[in-house]
């Protein structure tokens, strides 16, 4: 029953990228932050899974937007609290 | 102003027994209050010990006055422990996951570790009932568990299988808390339970809190007597029953009663705690209210969280009903004489103003009439004291001023208040207005400010607050007066300009080439402050003559160039531009109105290009004076011809109505044909539809068609001479579609875009022959509202505009939670200069605002730049 479908394929879902460690740091002291204050996103949200990043890992996403055509989001990768 | 600090953390517990004795200042035994001199019983329920609320009396345990003592707890011993109903989860929990005869977690240290994680890396779950299976054996002392029942709102029973039957076995609150005790602490841990601060059994309660007399005070009606709070009529039920018990133990009761009442005791301690448990009758009043316990203090819209702690009420406010006034521009406000000399800005006196301060002062708090200078109310010394002014001392204070006193002047006209319609869903409903005062008994209001406000005159009432300090005042005028709001961040359009006659009278001044005298001319144009008329448009028997086009242009900022299509506009395939026989083709240059008509497109509040062109190109003080200058030319120019309507307005002539009768008969006779067809078995079902689907939509596409030709005939006899298609072309109110429901034929009615079907059996109505399929057995009306409905007609018009109104109200409803769930989710959001959007606490919510740091009123209708806009101006010429 299981047939593998990669979710990266998908139209709908963006481009999701892990980011590097000189990447991270030139994202942080960009808008002179610490990764506490980047947006968060579950290890287990299946763009994540696909592609490998790991709790503490950040990753960026491009997606198409409505206003400025595409934009480019951060997201720190947390683990999912449970219940 | 102290610094806003980082909470560490908060610790969560309960309170012990020993807590509550501690923290108990007096044992209760008595469940009476007052004695009959009305003074408070000693260990009763209003002990002087807990507290005073009369004036007078002091409090036995602090030694202070009523207004300072904050209240002190006592303590009720219970005859027998009762359960808390708030914990009864947790109890629930508890007695499922340990053992009956050991205390210890039914799991072996491997299995805890599976769900918890290890000792170092702690960051797994907490154990649950799940993690548990039913009816286990104890692995720390092989005893057999059995399963627990727990039946709302207290009940806690075994289940024991005796003779191959289950019977339960039913556990007091007193067994439930030895076992409770049972547990170990170091067990208690992995379950989540801190057992320092929140010892299991303690949610059983042995003793129970008093709470001070100073959170349920009694009140002294009219009558002298005294009503007593809901809490302390809840703690009385407790005391007697409690008392009783006792007295039934001491004197060794049967098993039997003493059950019962222990079960009451249950009851009353329950419902004291809450009492809207569910499967729990509420305690009521004598009269049959529910009372209001501990629960319900807290609880809801008016509890103490969301009613009290983070509800906010001001003074300097004031509410009346709204009234329309065109005269006034747009950022004014008419207020009411009876306000304004109620309402009050302090103003210090200094060297410059003291004169006419002093002047004020002499005015005192009546303000003879709309025109005379405002008055004042309180003067204040520079030593805080406040002097009201009266009659009397008008003369005296005056005199006394000097700079460094403080006088409360009323308001007048000018003063900026900010003015605030319910419910306030965006920016624009609150904004800053300048004062006006007025006779009357109504806050007065340009009908073009409307729209914002989403206000109309059938009773609404609408809300003023008066900033009190420069600060207040310039922040208020700068950030939030209604010329900054022409604008709307939703579209970024204007969402102020014309409404209803504005659009109609604006239509029908500039609709097609009229010509006016000089006098109606300045009629017109008469409050719009024009300067000098231009050269006349043509002159006939020496009597000159102005356009309507040269009128309205008066009030056109000099260099405006557009081009553009009016509401009225049918989008024909190719357009005649100038020669559109409806006048829809709009050309201004130079601030001249060349051709076209303005409507709804060019000045309505939500479209309006040409209020939007001028914020663009000008600002919006120039806008601002547009609106008002529009407000009062279109009145007058509705004024000038008249526009009513009336029922005789709907009527066609003699061949429109046969027309009308034929189209509706050849329509019926067209759906019989289907059915026919139908029923025959010939109709071929369109692709991934059943034949009755199919023929559904066929015998609706029929009837849609008919009332559209309906709509067409009777739209051939009613010109723009009628006032509904003035109203519908125009863009003011209602549509063709309105027109053709009064004067043609109503149409299908439908229930969730389907004919109507439900009813008896096989058919809608016992009018009709079961499995009728026809247009009027299923809700075709074939009347207009003019010519009136037979009865199966309105039935089946009623059922569906039941429909809509059940619709309404479902949506609002549901989009007014959403909106309150979003703007708890987004308050304090804010722009940072870097262009990311942050919270209060610095984590960034979007990396750049909107994605593409555009501010939405600085946009052009979504896009940065308005480049159509541009060239067109440059041009002069459609692109």
């Amino acid at each position: 029953m299981s047939t593998k479908l990669n979710v990266l394929d998908h139209v709908m879902v963006p481009d999701h990228k892990i980011m590097s460690d000189e990447e991270v740091s030139e994202l942080l002291s960009r808008y002179n932050i610490t990764t506490d204050h980047l947006p968060k996103i579950y290890n287990d949200d299946p763009a994540v899974k696909t592609i490998g990043a790991e709790v503490d890992n950040v990753i960026k996403v491009i997606r198409a937007s409505h206003t400025a055509g595409r934009a480019e989001a951060y997201r720190l990768v947390i683990k999912r609290p449970k219940k | 102003m102290p610094s806003p600090k980082r909470i560490g953390r908060i610790q969560f517990g309960l309170l012990s027994p020993k807590e509550i004795r501690e923290m108990s200042v007096r044992k209760i035994i008595w469940a009476d209050t007052y004695d009959d001199d009305g003074f408070p019983y000693p260990q009763g329920l209003m002990d002087l010990n807990l507290g005073v609320i009369d004036p007078g009396l002091r409090c036995k345990t602090c030694d202070q006055k009523a207004s300072e003592c904050p209240g002190h707890f006592g303590h009720i011993e219970l005859a027998k422990p009762v359960i808390h109903v708030g914990y009864t989860r947790l109890i629930r929990k508890l007695l499922r996951v340990t053992c009956r005869a050991c205390g210890r977690v039914l799991l072996s240290p491997e299995e805890i570790e599976k769900v918890v994680g290890t000792e170092d890396d702690q960051t797994g779950d907490i154990l649950s009932e799940k993690d548990v299976k039913k009816e286990r054996v104890c692995p720390h002392c092989g005893e057999q568990q059995l399963k627990i029942n727990f039946e709302k709102p207290t009940t806690f029973s075994e289940v024991v299988v005796e003779d191959g039957k289950k019977v339960e076995h039913k556990l007091t609150p007193a067994d439930i808390r030895a076992r409770m005790e049972k547990i170990p602490n170091e067990d208690l841990i992995p379950l989540g339970i801190n057992p320092d601060v929140a010892r299991p059994e303690w949610t059983i309660l042995t003793v129970l809190p008093v709470p001070p007399v100073t959170m349920r005070p009694s009140i002294i009606l009219e009558n002298g007597q005294r009503s007593e709070d809901d809490l302390t009529h809840k703690l009385v039920d407790i005391i007697r029953i409690n008392q009783r018990f006792k007295e039934n133990q001491d004197a060794g009761a049967p098993q039997l009663i003493i059950e019962d009442l222990w079960e009451l005791l249950q009851y009353h301690v329950t419902t004291y705690l809450d009492n809207e448990v569910a499967g729990c009758p509420p305690a009521r009043h004598r009269s049959g209210r529910p009372l209001k316990t501990l629960s319900q203090r807290l609880k809801g819209k008016d509890g103490r969280f969301r009613g009290s702690l983070s509800g906010k009420r001001v003074n300097f406010s004031s509410r009346t009903v709204i009234s329309p006034d065109p005269n006034l521009s747009v950022s004014q406000v008419g207020v009411p004489r009876a306000v304004a000399n109620e309402m009050t800005i302090p103003v210090r006196v200094t060297p410059y103003n003291i004169e006419e301060l002093r002047q004020i002062v002499r005015t005192g708090p009546v303000r003879p009439d709309v025109n005379a200078p405002c008055g004042a109310n309180y003067v204040i010394r520079p030593d805080n004291r406040r002097l009201r002014l009266g009659a009397d001392n008008l003369d005296t204070v005056a005199d006394m001023i000097e700079p460094g006193y403080t006088v409360e002047r009323q308001l007048r006209d000018n003063d900026v208040v900010l003015f605030n319609r319910q419910p306030s869903l965006h920016r624009m409903s609150i904004m800053a207005h300048r004062v006006k005062v007025m006779e009357g008994r109504t806050f007065r209001l340009n009908p073009a400010v409307c729209p914002p406000y989403n206000a109309d005159f059938d009773g609404d009432e609408m809300n003023m607050h008066v900033p009190q300090t420069e600060e207040a005042r310039a922040e208020a005028f700068i950030l939030i007066s209604v010329q900054e709001n022409i604008l709307s961040p939703r579209f970024g359009g204007p969402i102020i300009g014309g409404i209803h006659d504005h659009v109609s009278g604006i239509f029908m001044l500039t609709h097609d080439l009229r010509w006016f005298t000089k006098d109606d001319a300045l009629y017109l144009l008469r409050y719009s402050g024009i300067e000098h008329m231009p050269k006349p448009g043509k002159v006939e028997d020496g009597v000159e003559y102005w356009s309507n086009k040269q009128v309205f242009s008066q009030i056109l900022p000099e260099h405006l160039n557009m081009v553009f299509h009016a509401s009225s506009c049918q989008n024909c395939d190719t357009c005649k531009k100038e020669m559109c026989e409806r006048d829809a083709y709009v050309r201004i240059i130079d601030g001249q109105l060349e051709v076209g008509t303005i409507d709804k497109k060019a000045i309505g509040a939500f479209d309006g290009q040409i209020v939007n062109r001028i914020i663009r190109q000008q600002g919006m003080h120039r806008a601002t004076n547009f609106i008002d200058d529009l407000t009062k030319l279109s009145i007058r120019a509705i004024m000038l011809d008249g526009f009513s309507f009336g029922i005789d307005d709907e009527d066609l002539s003699k061949t429109e109505y046969g027309q009308i009768d034929e189209v509706l008969r050849n329509a019926a006779t067209d759906v019989d044909r289907r059915i026919r067809i139908y029923e025959d078995g010939q109709l071929e079902p369109m692709p991934g539809r059943t034949v009755e689907e199919t023929l559904e939509m066929q015998i609706m596409q029929v009837l849609g068609k008919a009332r559209d030709l309906t709509g067409q005939i009777a739209g051939r006899h009613l010109g723009l001479g009628n006032s509904a298609v003035v109203m519908a072309v125009s863009g003011a109110r209602g549509s063709m579609l309105n027109l053709t429901q009064m004067a043609g034929c109503i149409g299908q009615q439908s229930v969730r875009g389907e004919r109507i079907v439900r009813g008896y059996d096989d058919r809608t109505l016992p009018h009709f022959k079961k499995g009728d399929r026809g247009s009027d057995a299923h809700g075709f009306i074939q009347h207009s509202y003019k010519g009136g409905l037979n009865p199966t007609e309105f039935f089946f018009h009623a059922i569906g505009g039941r429909e809509g109104l059940v619709d309404t109200a479902v949506r609002t409803s549901q989009s007014g939670y959403l909106q309150r769930r979003m703007i708890n989710a987004l308050q304090d959001l804010k722009v940072a200069y870097d262009g990311t959007v942050r919270s209060t606490g610095g984590k960034i919510i979007q990396f750049q605002y909107g994605e593409d740091n555009t501010d939405p009123t600085r946009s052009a209708f979504g896009d940065p730049v308005d480049v159509k806009g541009i060239v067109e101006s440059i041009l002069k010429e459609e692109c």
